[in-house]
């Protein structure tokens, strides 16, 4: 028993460092890479542009039902004035950015870890370095750089449909001033609220496709399952490991702001 | 073992083992420069394995390789092995091309990324080797919208594109028929006799082999047990050998055998 629990700690701990080197790695194989530009482009298009419509249906729901809860629960107070400061402090500090990378991780982050892996298992990543290119440079860095441009500016669209979501439910179906909503939101959200967001939107968009490329990259290391059963085993776990770190980092990265 | 001056590739004692299992223990090869190399074995007998740890893809457990008389081990210095690399290409048994790039972009990639050429030229010279492997008109079509054959092609051009001075091909020939199997081997040759490359090839495909190869060796159970000229492959008395080149031989004696045997009633 004793010597289960050391084993997979120091697997744990193993798979952490493996994942440090992975994107440290990568981070540095820009200084080499070539013709970077075009495929930074291209991952811009998938994690950016192809998400976009998911990003927005969610966060426009999350706006309306924050409005129509928040709603019922100030109205018990008296207090339905605060709508605008209640939905935009949720929006910008803890659900936009988290829902945002959670969609991020669903469509982008298992499509991503996917095609790594079939990469892997039909050798293109061996034939990349037979050729003497970086699988590094060439693979993951233009999309952890363009995780790191898209990610923030998605969430801040995330933050604008979901305030409008909540006037909409607030203002429009409940009766709560327009002008009191609106002028809420001004009130209530501050510079540092806005860093938070930014902060927690360009770490989560880093770690949800960095976790996603490593499970994608090295998908041929599962022992137990071989071919295109490795390919949905390393999507499944870059799916579940990223959706947790990012609930994980959320909570951390949340202490040192409050 | 020869003269590291006429050996473009010179391995001695490679060695390498997986969960304890060795499938290499030993390994002493020269391949002289401009020739084409055939590696024969049956399969499972680390014919692949060697030429990956030839490629740099798997890190052997010892034993020492030298190009161009220059050793490439663990000790290497990087800046040898990047040289190593640019002046090699592998051609995988799967071909290994990019299925989201077109053929032309699939052989554009090794010169966009590795050299410091312009677009005009690496577009010009990629559509150079499409047109002299047949696969100019091919240029927009993506891998999977081509023959196996063609792939096969398309992997080439890519390969020769760096015009490289070593090509190891890892099984050029599998999966297809005797038709298209004596088509890659002609392949091979004539290219390589066009841009006059050392071609180390690992195949268990004996007449074709022989016929398009200068030398030829037998790896058995992770160790080199012939090495000559087909000539001398063809008239060996070693048993491996003979068992080896014999195989489709001792096919047609057990399958005469069986329908000797009386049907059952």
């Amino acid at each position: 028993m004793l010597r289960l629990l050391g084993r997979q700690t120091l697997q744990v701990i193993s798979g952490f460092g493996d994942f440090a080197l992975f994107t440290g790695r990568s981070f540095r194989s820009v200084a080499h890479a070539r013709r970077l530009g075009r495929r930074v482009i291209r991952s811009l298009y998938e994690q950016g542009t192809v998400c976009l419509p998911v990003i927005l249906i969610v966060g426009i729901f999350t706006g309306l039902v924050l409005g129509l809860q928040g709603y019922h629960v100030l109205n018990r107070f008296g207090s339905e004035g605060l709508l605008g400061a209640l939905v935009s402090l949720s929006l910008v500090r803890e659900m936009a950015p988290v829902l945002a990378a959670l969609m991020l991780v669903g469509q982008a982050g298992s499509a991503l870890a996917a095609e790594l892996g079939m990469q892997r298992n039909t050798e293109q990543i061996v034939a990349l370095e037979t050729m003497g290119v970086s699988s590094h440079g060439y693979l993951v860095a233009p999309r952890l750089i363009a995780a790191l441009l898209a990610f923030p500016i998605q969430t801040a669209l995330f933050v604008v449909v979901g305030l409008w979501g909540g006037a909409l439910s607030g203002s429009l179906l409940l009766g709560v001033d327009s002008g009191l909503y609106w002028s809420s939101v001004e009130r209530a959200v501050e510079a540092r609220d806005l860093r938070e967001c930014f902060v927690k939107a360009a770490l989560f968009g880093l770690l949800s496709v960095s976790i996603c490329s490593h499970q994608g990259f090295h998908a041929d290391r599962n022992r137990a399952a071989t071919g295109a059963r490795a390919v949905s085993a390393a999507t499944t776990r870059a799916v579940v490991i990223s959706s947790i770190v990012i609930l994980v980092a959320d909570y951390v990265v949340s202490s040192f702001f409050v | 073992m020869g003269h590291t001056g006429h050996h473009a590739l010179l391995v001695e004692g490679l060695c390498k083992g997986f969960d304890g299992r060795s499938v290499l223990r030993g390994v002493d090869l020269a391949v002289p420069r401009g020739s084409i190399f055939t590696l024969l074995g049956p399969s499972g007998t680390g014919k692949s394995v060697f030429l990956k740890c030839l490629a740099n893809v798997i890190h052997p457990d010892a034993g020492r390789i030298s190009f161009d008389g220059r050793s490439l081990g663990p000790d290497a210095d990087p800046e040898l092995r990047a040289e190593f690399r640019r002046r090699c290409s592998f051609l995988f048994q799967s071909n290994a091309l990019f299925d989201s790039l077109s053929a032309l972009e699939n052989v554009a990639l090794p010169l966009e990324q590795t050299t410091r050429m312009v677009s005009g030229e690496i577009r010009e010279r990629s559509l150079e080797a499409l047109r002299q492997l047949d696969m100019e008109e091919f240029c927009d079509h993506y891998p999977g919208q081509l023959s196996g054959g063609m792939q096969k092609r398309l992997a080439l051009a890519r390969a020769i594109v760096t015009h490289p001075e070593l090509v190891l091909f890892d099984e050029p020939t599998a999966g297809l028929d005797p038709l298209r199997r004596n088509a890659v081997f002609a392949m091979i040759a004539k290219y390589q006799r066009r841009f006059s490359f050392t071609a180390l090839i690992v195949t268990h495909d004996v007449p074709e082999a022989l016929a398009a190869s200068d030398r030829v060796a037998l790896i058995e159970a992770g160790l080199i047990c012939f090495e000559g000229t087909p000539a001398e492959f063809s008239s060996s008395d070693h048993p491996v050998v003979r068992g080896f080149r014999d195989s489709t031989v001792s096919l047609d004696e057990e399958l005469a055998a069986i329908r000797r045997e009386p049907l059952p009633s």
